[in-house]
């Protein structure tokens, strides 16, 4: 019983692991990359009055930060639900 | 009604709420002084986390910097954001699965040692009392500039409120009052902007209008300040880079490191119920800090725009200094708007070029605190931002006051010096601990250490070089042991703080700078602001290297880990 609980806390703890390196991905490209490294290749393109590469700076990738961390919270919780986890 | 009046007034109304909610949400345990009793619903947590995070700096220098900074402001909007990603992944679900009250217990827990937790509140108490300090100021200069009273009777003004709501009422008083203060500070400065907005583009939501077309016209909003600002010989806004690439990006990053790492700011996410709801919480959290971060830059370049305009309404057309309107008048005299008439035509030019420009000062912190007027905003409006400020500069006060407080009574007290004392008496030792913090924090605020300049340097570097890596490591690491955690924080620590005093002097008496504060001698050009990433990088490395070579930590700390990696089994945070 202890093995299973044992592999079931492992396996529930690379579920977590592997979504978060693919948000932590999401959260780099939308601030350090569309905001900084490629601003101004991303400036080239506008949407509105906006040059894209400043949208990301200083409007996108707020919103991008705030999307990340309730599908984050969702999908943990439904981790929890599924390893029988939660708390 | 006379402004004066209506400012007394509104500002009255908010600290009786302040006061009154105070009386109501006293604290009776341990639990409730230190963790405001752990059933905190997330929203509100969210809400009283933005408060609690957003300061005066937020709130009045913020869209002040980006106006002159452009496109180079972004650094603070993604700094001070991104952080919560990483609290919100990272760290803030596992510390509230551990269930204890402050940060530095767990560390010296999860790293079995009590030098580690001393080590621990050391970089709390230095991180926090720095910044505390410069909130003092805020709450100072505050009451001076709405209120018109003196700079000293605004701050023993604040420190009384403060005390009344965070000595009787801990973490649970602060908590309520944090909600109420973001519900002031949030209108206050969205109210403004929305107006503005509405001014200059017919689009009420500030968002949206500053990447709309001005009104009347079918140029953009940021094509026409471009136009503007290169016209007078500034750089071009949505372009202007402060120093290097490199700099903006591990600026970026220390500051989203140092913001993961604060300890007010963890400690919120402690009074939360469950595991699931501090995640969400965070959620909340950013979502209420966003709706201020997205609308400072509006404000910013909108105000910045306003400003040109009024000075030059049209190219080679100058504003006679005579007919100058009356929020030009009202700033002059508090000294943060300077006009000197250089060629004498009686007319005001404003250039990039100091020889000719006239303006030859021009406060950044203007833009938010003049903003209402310049747009003709009705008095009451004026009062309310006058209350908006207090309400940012007190909730953040109260919260870094609370973690310093527990720090010195549960950690130092409790923890190490006496554990035997009984739950009444540390009750009563955090209470004296908070007179205390305030006292601390009153003194610094009527005599400004030299350093005080610095603070936000020294705060962010310390969170993200010492703290923020203990606690990362001590979740997502079974192997790092009490030798490398320590050895980790230390090597952090002293490189960050070496490189601050190196280019600003120690403790920031210039003349201490031992290798000057000049561009040339920056480490790959990295300001002293940013360095803190490269702490945390040192901090990781050589917690890293020292864990390998010494044992691996005890069977039931390795437990304890796997332990907080899971939601089940969570109870409310707890003392034992």
């Amino acid at each position: 019983m202890a093995e299973i609980d044992q592999e079931k806390r492992k396996a529930y703890w690379r579920e977590n692991i592997r979504l978060m390196v693919v948000l932590l991905s999401v959260w780099f490209v939308i601030s350090y990359l569309c905001g900084i490294v490629f601003v101004e290749e991303l400036n080239t393109i506008r949407i509105g009055g906006y040059k894209l590469g400043f949208w990301f700076a200083q409007q996108g990738s707020m919103y991008g930060f705030v999307a990340i961390i309730f599908i984050y919270a969702r999908r943990m919780a439904a981790l929890d639900r599924k390893y029988d986890l939660h708390d | 009604m006379e402004l004066q009046t209506l400012t007394f007034i509104v500002v009255g109304i908010t600290f009786a709420i302040y006061i009154g909610i105070a009386f109501w949400a006293r604290a009776s345990t341990t639990s409730e002084f230190y963790v405001a009793g752990g059933g905190i619903h997330p929203i509100a947590n969210g809400m009283a986390t933005a408060a609690d995070w957003m300061s005066a700096a937020s709130f009045i220098s913020m869209a002040g910097l980006i106006a002159f900074f452009g496109y180079g402001g972004s650094v603070f909007l993604m700094g001070w954001t991104g952080g919560y990603v990483l609290l919100a992944m990272l760290l803030a679900p596992y510390l509230r699965k551990y269930g204890k009250f402050t940060v530095p217990e767990f560390i010296g827990d999860r790293y079995y040692s009590k030098l580690a937790r001393i080590v621990a509140v050391i970089c709390l108490i230095v991180a926090s009392v720095t910044y505390v300090i410069g909130q003092m100021k805020g709450i100072g200069v505050a009451f001076s500039r709405f209120l018109e009273v003196s700079y000293e009777m605004g701050l023993v003004i604040g420190m009384g409120i403060v005390f009344i709501y965070a000595v009787v009422g801990g973490m649970k008083g602060i908590t309520y009052t944090q909600i109420a203060q973001y519900v002031v500070l949030i209108f206050a400065y969205t109210i403004p902007a929305v107006f503005i907005s509405l001014n200059l583009t017919g689009n009420p939501i500030p968002q949206l209008g500053l990447g709309s077309m001005l009104v009347g016209t079918d140029t953009y909003l940021l094509d026409r300040l471009d136009q503007v600002v290169t016209e007078l010989g500034f750089s071009e806004y949505t372009t202007l880079t402060r120093l290097s690439p490199l700099n903006t990006f591990v600026y970026t990053l220390s500051l989203m490191i140092g913001t993961a790492g604060l300890p007010h700011v963890i400690i919120r996410f402690f009074t939360v119920k469950k595991v699931s709801d501090a995640r969400v919480s965070a959620g909340w959290a950013l979502i209420f800090i966003t709706i201020l971060y997205t609308t400072a830059p509006a404000v910013a370049a909108m105000a910045r725009l306003n400003l040109h305009n009024t000075i030059q309404p049209a190219s080679g057309e100058n504003l006679v200094y005579d007919e100058r309107p009356d929020w030009f008048r009202n700033w002059e005299k508090t000294g943060l708007l300077k006009f000197e008439d250089k060629n004498g035509d009686g007319m005001v030019s404003y250039t990039a070029d100091k020889a000719t420009n006239e303006m030859v000062k021009v406060d950044r912190d203007i833009m938010v605190l003049a903003n209402p007027e310049i747009a003709n905003l009705p008095n009451w409006v004026i009062a309310l931002v006058a209350a908006g400020g207090l309400a940012a500069a007190l909730s953040t006060a109260a919260g870094l006051l609370l973690a310093i407080a527990s720090s010195i009574s549960h950690d130092l007290l409790k923890g190490v010096f006496k554990p035997e004392i009984t739950e009444k008496q540390e009750l009563l030792a955090s209470r004296v601990a908070m007179a205390g913090a305030i006292g601390v924090a009153g003194y610094f605020g009527f005599n400004p250490p030299d350093f005080a300049a610095g603070t936000v340097a020294l705060a962010f570097g310390l969170a993200a070089s010492s703290i923020f890596p203990a606690l990362m490591m001590g979740i997502f690491s079974k192997r790092i042991n009490k030798e490398g955690a320590i050895a980790g924080m230390i090597a952090g620590l002293t490189i960050t703080l070496l490189y601050v005093f190196q280019h600003k002097g120690i403790m920031f008496v210039a003349s201490t700078s031992y290798l000057g504060d000049m561009k040339p001698n920056w480490f790959l050009g990295i300001e002293p602001n940013a360095f803190g990433a490269i702490g945390a990088l040192v901090n990781f490395s050589v917690a890293f290297v020292v864990s390998k070579f010494t044992p691996e930590p005890p069977e039931h700390i390795q437990h304890m880990v796997e332990d907080i990696r899971v939601p089940a089994g969570a109870s409310l945070a707890h003392s034992h």
